[in-house]
This record gives structure tokens, sequence and C-alpha cells, in this order.
């Protein structure tokens, strides 16, 4: 569903990402696990194209998605769940959900989105941002399933929550993958990481040096943490 | 008390011009990340215009209030088309420079075809006189001032918050990167949104006409303190712009009753205050919270 081949960024000067080359097949979840600084929200920010000094190949549902604009990427089916949410605080959460054009058949209608997040049902008129954290990380992913998005972008959904949240965004990961959608995740909680992906590529200095099954990168999990410093 | 009455009507007024004007530059900021410089003279031009409508074809000033704006809005979709649309992907300040570059080139037609001396607009008719509100009497066209851009205040804050179109446009003033990356066409909606703050700042000028000296240079002094405006509602919100308009006519109107020479000052030293303590702006977000 994605290919990356031998994607590099710049900032300026600094090449951050050298070389990355990955997948993520349709209805896999698979994670990026890294220190800051690896790289990890970059590269998601060049799949999106929202980074734009980038060299390399960036395929989506077998097309090149080249210097294609971010608006036009969306509407391909990428779903972006930034780190900071990008809830809007001036609309109102029905109108956060409403705001992206639905692009595929498969999206969900806005009843499906409240009933299986009836949290946003209760609060459909409050301003985006005086919903929870938690809540506001929901309305981000609710919000590109309306769209009816293929691959979501998720960066770091478990991040400032409280386990019982983090443990309920594992549920929807879990939920969505199930429906057929794919996931390509940005998580440094290796333990959650490991409850909802299929695979995992570790990223280091802007480098993958290390593609896992889920399976052996439980095995190893201790030394993983020892390895990313968390 | 009737004098702090008509001091009070008569800021309002006057913030009814940087309402309304304020309203079209963060709409423009918001959805383009330009800073439009020639609002001023864009302000300058909608004076103009009904000027010479009412010289040259006897246009009233009720029509020229409705015909205005949508010259402007031409004047503005052809700058975008032209010019603004060029340099949207540089450094913002490309923008700011040729705006400024433009408004001291419209600013230059204008004098070269009308001279310094400003031009000649008589208050339409049944505006001229008082009407007396509890005993205190207050200039008709003071009073129609505010209340329209009330009235133009509210439709367009009706067009904003109630339609899809008021949304994306409310969507992309708060974050347009983001907006895009949700698969919305920011650049479809850019033209339009120029046009139409550009119009704004025309009502602006059409209503400023029978109020204010119609002259080539009108526009400078507004478009600084138009600024000043939107930095004390915060830069990108739309309800700053609106409130900060009405409160900087009123600190102005109150500085040149009550202390003439601190007057324009009051209003940078207000803005000065909010930046200090608010950054942001009255309205505006924080961008690190």
């Amino acid at each position: 569903m994605l290919e990356i081949a031998g994607l590099s960024a710049w900032y300026g000067e600094a090449r951050v990402l050298q070389n990355i080359s990955l997948s993520v097949h349709a209805g896999e979840v698979v994670t990026l696990v890294g220190r800051n600084g690896a790289g990890k929200t970059t590269l998601l920010r060049s799949v999106m194209g929202l980074h734009r000094q980038v060299e390399g190949a960036v395929r989506f549902d077998g097309s090149a998605l080249g210097h294609r604009s971010p608006d036009s990427r969306a509407r391909a089916g990428l779903g972006w769940v930034p780190d900071d949410r990008g809830i809007y605080a001036s609309l109102t959460v029905s109108e956060n959900l409403l705001l992206p054009p639905v692009v595929h058949p498969e999206a969900w209608s806005l009843d499906r989105v409240y009933q299986a997040f009836p949290v946003l049902a209760d609060r459909r008129n409050s301003m985006g941002t005086q919903l929870s954290g938690g809540e506001q990380q929901m309305l981000a992913i609710a919000r590109v399933l309306r769209m009816g998005s293929r691959l979501l972008l998720l960066d770091e959904p478990s991040e400032g929550l409280a386990p019982v949240m983090v443990q309920r965004i594992g549920e929807i990961i879990c939920d969505i993958k199930a429906a057929g959608v794919a996931v390509l995740l940005v998580e440094q909680n290796v333990k959650f990481a490991a409850t909802v992906a299929d695979r995992h590529y570790l990223l280091a200095q802007g480098q993958v040096v290390e593609s896992l099954s889920n399976k052996s990168f439980q095995s190893r999990e201790s030394e993983l943490l020892t390895y990313l410093g968390i | 008390m009737s004098a702090f009455v008509q001091y009070t009507v008569q800021g309002l007024a006057a913030g009814g011009f940087y309402a309304l004007a304020a309203l079209g530059l963060a709409v423009i900021f918001g959805v383009l990340g330009v800073v439009n410089f020639s609002h001023g003279a864009c302000y300058m031009l909608g004076a103009v215009a009904a000027a010479v409508l009412l010289d040259v074809l006897h246009v009233h000033f009720w029509v020229a209030l409705a015909i205005v704006p949508v010259l402007l809005f031409l004047v503005g979709v052809l700058m975008e088309r032209l010019l603004i649309r060029w340099l949207l992907r540089l450094d913002p300040l490309y923008n700011f420079l040729l705006t400024f570059g433009l408004s001291l080139i419209l600013v230059d037609v204008v004098k070269r075809r009308y001279g310094v001396s400003g031009l000649p607009y008589e208050r339409p008719a049944g505006m001229t006189g008082q009407v007396h509100l509890g005993g205190i009497g207050l200039p008709t066209y003071s009073v129609f001032v505010c209340l329209f851009s009330l009235l133009i205040c509210g439709v367009v804050w009706v067009l904003l918050t109630k339609t899809r179109v008021g949304m994306i446009v409310r969507a992309c003033t708060e974050d347009a990167d983001r907006s895009r990356a949700l698969g919305i066409n920011v650049g479809r909606w850019v033209t339009p949104v120029f046009g139409f703050g550009i119009a704004l700042a025309g009502l602006a000028g059409v209503m400023a006409a029978p109020f204010r000296a119609i002259t080539a240079d009108m526009g400078g002094n507004f478009v600084i303190i138009l600024f000043a405006v939107v930095v004390i509602g915060g830069l990108g919100s739309i309800l700053g712009a609106v409130a900060a308009g009405f409160l900087v006519g009123l600190v102005e109107a109150y500085g040149q009753a009550y202390a003439p020479t601190f007057a324009q000052v009051a209003i940078f030293v207000l803005m000065a205050g909010v930046v200090l303590f608010r950054p942001a702006g009255l309205f505006g977000r924080d961008e690190t919270a």
C-alpha cells in the first residue's frame, strides 16, 4: 500500500533522513520506533508532503506521489494525525469531523463515528480544544476515518495520555486494522507499540537500523528499551 | 455625561472602519499568510471610487455602498491573480514588500489624477442632522456607521460560522498547512478570500467618504493603526480583529477628547501593553500552548 524507497530529507544543509526504505501493506499496523530526533516525525511529514526538502520515491496505492501537494495526497487516502493532534480550536467537534472531504466509499458516516466514539457525540457542539488530550486524540483519529483514509499516519498517539486512555487508543487502532485500514505509527512507547503492531522499524539518526516482526520485537523488549534510552 | 456618550459614539464609528478593514486583513493573513500592506490604499480607493462615482456618474451614496465593494473585490482578484499568487511560496516578506510597493503606486496614481487637496463628498440625504437619544444629540451619520459596520460584521460572522465555506476559511485561518494535510485545496480559496478582504477595506472606504477628508494619503495612517488593531486582537483571530477594531476606535476617540496630544500614542501604548502581557493578542491563541 505504501512503499518508500531511498528517501532522504534535509533541513537546510542538515540531512535528517538517510536512504529510508520501508513498506506498509493494506490492513497492517507498522511502527517507527526511535529516540527523539531520530527523524520519525520528519518521515511522516515527508510522506504527507508537508516536508518538501526530500529525495527518493514514495508510492501509495501503486502510484508515485512525487511532488504532489499535501491536499492531493490526503484525497488519495493518506490520513494525517499529527503529534499535536491538529484539532481546530475555532471549529466545533462536529465541524472538525466534517471539515475534510470524503475521499473513499468506505468512509465512516458521522453516525458511525459517534457510535464508535460516544464521548465525541456528547461533546459535538464543544469547541475542539475544549476536549481533554485523550478526547482530542480520538477526534483526530475519528476525523480521518470519517474522511475515508486508507492509511493513517499516526504520530505518537499515546503521548501524554493516562494509561486507561492509551489502552483505549490501542483498541481503536486494532478496530481500524480490522476494518482493513493500514496504520503507520510513530511511537516511543515500546510496550504500547508491541500491543498493537504487526511489524516494527527501528529508526536511529535518520536511518532504518533494523526491521523486526512483532514477535522478535516482544522478545527483545528490554534490550530495545535500553537501546532507545527510554 | 452627554459629551462622554458622544465621544463613545464617535469612537465606535471610527472603530467600525477599523473593524471592517481589520476583518479583511485578518482573513487574508489567515488564509494566504500575506500581510497586506496595501490594505490602507484599498480603503482609500474605496473612498475615492465613491467620490468619483458621485461626481462623474452621479451615483448616490447608497448605491456606491453596494457597487464599490464589488469593484474592489475585482481589484483584489486582479492583484492576487497577477502578482501576489507568484510570491506565495516564498518568504512572507516578499509579499509584504510587494503590497507595500503596490500601495505606493496606488497612492501616487490617485495623487496624479485627483491631486492632494482632497475630494468633496456630501453626507447623503437624511444623514446630516442629529438623532436624539435620551436627550443626547448624536450625529446621525456616526450612529449609522456604528450600526451598519456592526451589521456587516454580524453578516460576515454568520457566513464564517454557519456555512461550509466559512468553516474552511476558519480552518485555513487557524492553520493552512494542517488544512492541506486534511485534503482541503487551500489554493482554490486564495483568490476569493483575497478579493473579499479587499472588498471589506473598500466598504470601509465608502463609509468613510462622507466622514473624512478623501485624499490619496488617507490610507497611510489608517493602515498603521490597522496593524495595531490586528496585533491587539491577535493575528489570525477573526473575532479579535473586530473587537480590537472597536476598542481602538474608542481609545482613539477618548484620547482625542480628553488628552488630544496623547490620542495616537494611546493606541500604541495599548498595543505594547497587549504584546507584553498577552503576546498572542487579546483573542489570539498562544502558539506554544
